[in-house]
């Protein structure tokens, strides 16, 4: 350990405005994805899983023919074009929801947080860092789920602009809101440790009643009416008004693809969120 | 340039529901000082730095560091203050290197990073990722980004708790250049050699009150100086402060011949703080009553004083 020479040069004018936070957002970016990627549970648990099901989920029940066949067992769609909607609403809610939600608990709990809290990092810096990881990681899922689709699985994705911009609207607000909401439920686990406990569980639980892994028709209705009011059911939904034939619309529990109710619920989510994360967001608990 | 002190701290209380942690604490910190805060665990002295830092709201009393409440703590004043934490557990998934890149990149004026590397002696190690640093070298990168952003003032909690005797003396050397440029330092530390080697001046913190302050050297009232009588009889070690030694020894080999074991210490720097944090529990002892009174500093003085 020499000593830490070189005098003080006059210190440059310090300008502490919106180009620093977002300039130091963009850096937090690169600084938070390759983290993302560098922690093997995440990037299995949150990137890979959805990936993964889909693959297990097209080979296993291709055995049962199209979903949607005609009796005769012509038309309809295969089973991996069937849980494609259904794979990337899950990898929103992952992406988003878990992955935000499990690792700013454990930011909180190691002292990274802390640590940050004494440095001159604005806070909406740290939350641009956390949204573009969650953008840059989620997009890239959603292209592996897609590309695996088409070249493993043969499923063809809709060619109608019309279709594509549904998904891209359904996508932004879903992954959106997954994040926002992923930030909210930080504050719940009372421990770094207990953070993959408390928050993987309900989540695991809500993908199943939002018929991501099972048809949601197949649910009572009372199961139908929980699920619809949490964001995964209408992300799923949305997904599915993007990516299967219109035809599929009839199969909703209401005969339509109801996007307006899509908006209407992630945009309440969103708020909700917004709400929760500007009221209970901290560096650290002050007094603990 | 304005000239009030680095710290200022007046009355400072912290209480947890009952439990007061911080006891009405004054003391000021002069620019370009380095002062240390001495004490047992649970002694107060990381309460106190921790609100300094504008970690910790205070119950009472006023706290003014480098001009502003760090209640009130702005991104242009945190870019101004160097903090090294007590402990950390980050996963530690970035190479020394990335993390200090990034660090310095939070700051105005930062170090350039290969200075800092050099500095706290982690060249060879930039390249690995400080998970699989030693807890030594980990605590290194802690110093690191405490100082990577050029702090006018830089707060050092336990910094050399898990280093070896030489990275320690590297550290030092370290908070001496520091020092040098005119860096005001606040350092509570455990080891009473580094607080002697390092700071201008120090305070002693014990059951929430600051019992003493001034410069190391001169710690502990007249009382704490007097020199101790150490031997061993049948019962075992033996101990007895006196003024006069030299009498005390010759009654006592009067008394009982040779005994074994006989030294005449005069108290170190070690002895005077134990001596100071003994005085201070017993009196908070006899106000609460005997269950006040934690571990029996006699023992902690013998057993001490046996290295010395």
């Amino acid at each position: 350990m020499s000593a830490a020479t070189s005098t003080a040069p006059a210190a440059r004018p310090a300008r502490f405005g919106l180009g620093r936070t977002l300039r130091l957002g963009a850096a937090r970016v690169v600084y938070e994805t390759r983290v993302y990627f560098r922690a093997g549970d995440t990037v299995f648990f949150t990137f890979l899983f959805p990936v993964v099901l889909l693959g297990i989920f097209s080979v296993a029940f291709q055995g049962m023919g199209n979903v949607g066949a005609n009796p005769d067992g012509s038309g309809g769609i295969s089973q991996a074009s069937y849980y494609l909607p259904g794979m990337i609403a899950a990898g929103i809610l992952l992406s988003g929801m878990q992955n935000l939600g499990v690792d700013i608990a454990m930011e909180r709990g190691d002292g990274t947080l802390k640590r940050l809290a004494g440095t001159p990092l604005p806070v909406m810096s740290y939350f641009i860092g956390k949204m573009g990881q969650v953008l840059v990681t989620s997009v890239a899922q959603v292209i592996i789920l897609m590309l695996l689709a088409k070249l493993a699985f043969g499923v063809e994705l809709p060619s109608e602009p019309e279709k594509w911009l549904t998904f891209l609207w359904v996508y932004l607000l879903g992954i959106v809101t997954a994040a926002v909401l992923g930030i909210a439920i930080s504050r719940l686990p009372r421990s770094g440790k207990s953070a993959a406990a408390v928050i993987i569980p309900p989540l695991l639980i809500l993908q199943f009643i939002s018929g991501v892994y099972l048809s949601f028709s197949l649910l009572p209705e009372w199961l139908q009416t929980v699920a619809s009011v949490f964001p995964l059911k209408w992300i799923a939904q949305g997904m599915r008004a993007a990516l299967l034939p219109d035809s599929f619309a009839s199969a909703e529990a209401g005969g339509t693809w109801d996007l307006a109710g899509v908006a209407i619920v992630l945009g309440i989510w969103l708020v909700v969120g917004l709400v929760v994360c500007r009221l209970t967001f901290r560096w650290i608990r002050k007094d603990s | 340039m304005t000239l009030s002190p680095a710290v200022r701290v007046q009355e400072l209380r912290k209480s947890y529901g009952h439990f007061t942690a911080v006891d009405g604490v004054s003391f000021e910190i002069e620019r370009g000082e380095t002062f240390a805060l001495l004490g047992p665990n649970g002694a107060g002295k990381s309460t106190t730095v921790e609100i300094l830092e504008g970690y910790r709201e205070r119950s009472g009393g006023e706290v003014e560091v480098l001009g502003a409440d760090p209640r009130h703590a702005t991104l242009e004043w945190k870019a101004r203050i160097g903090i090294v934490l007590q402990q950390t557990g980050e996963s530690g998934n970035v190479t020394v290197r990335e993390q200090l890149t990034h660090f310095a990149a939070l700051y105005p004026n930062p170090r350039p990073v290969d200075e800092v590397l050099s500095a706290v002696g982690l060249d060879d190690k930039a390249k690995t990722r400080i998970k699989a640093l030693s807890g030594g070298q980990r605590r290194r990168v802690d110093v690191a980004l405490g100082v990577i952003g050029r702090p006018e003032l830089l707060f050092l909690d336990e910094p050399t708790t898990g280093f070896d005797p030489e990275a320690r003396r590297q550290f030092w050397e370290l908070i001496r250049s520091l020092s040098r440029e005119g860096t005001t330092i606040v350092l509570t530390t455990h080891y009473l050699d580094e607080a002697a080697q390092l700071s201008d001046r120090a305070a002693v913190i014990a059951g929430g009150r600051l019992i003493d302050i001034g410069p190391v050297g001169e710690l502990g009232t007249a009382d704490a100086r007097v020199p101790i009588v150490r031997w061993r009889d049948s019962g075992g070690p033996r101990q007895e402060r006196t003024t006069e030694p030299g009498r005390f020894v010759a009654d006592l080999v009067a008394r009982e011949g040779e005994v074994a074991e006989l030294e005449v210490i005069r108290p170190s720097l070690e002895d005077i703080y134990l001596g100071l944090v003994e005085a201070a529990e017993t009196a908070a002892g006899e106000t609460r009553g005997p269950a006040g009174k934690p571990d029996d500093p006699i023992d902690a003085i013998s057993t001490k004083g046996a290295r010395s």
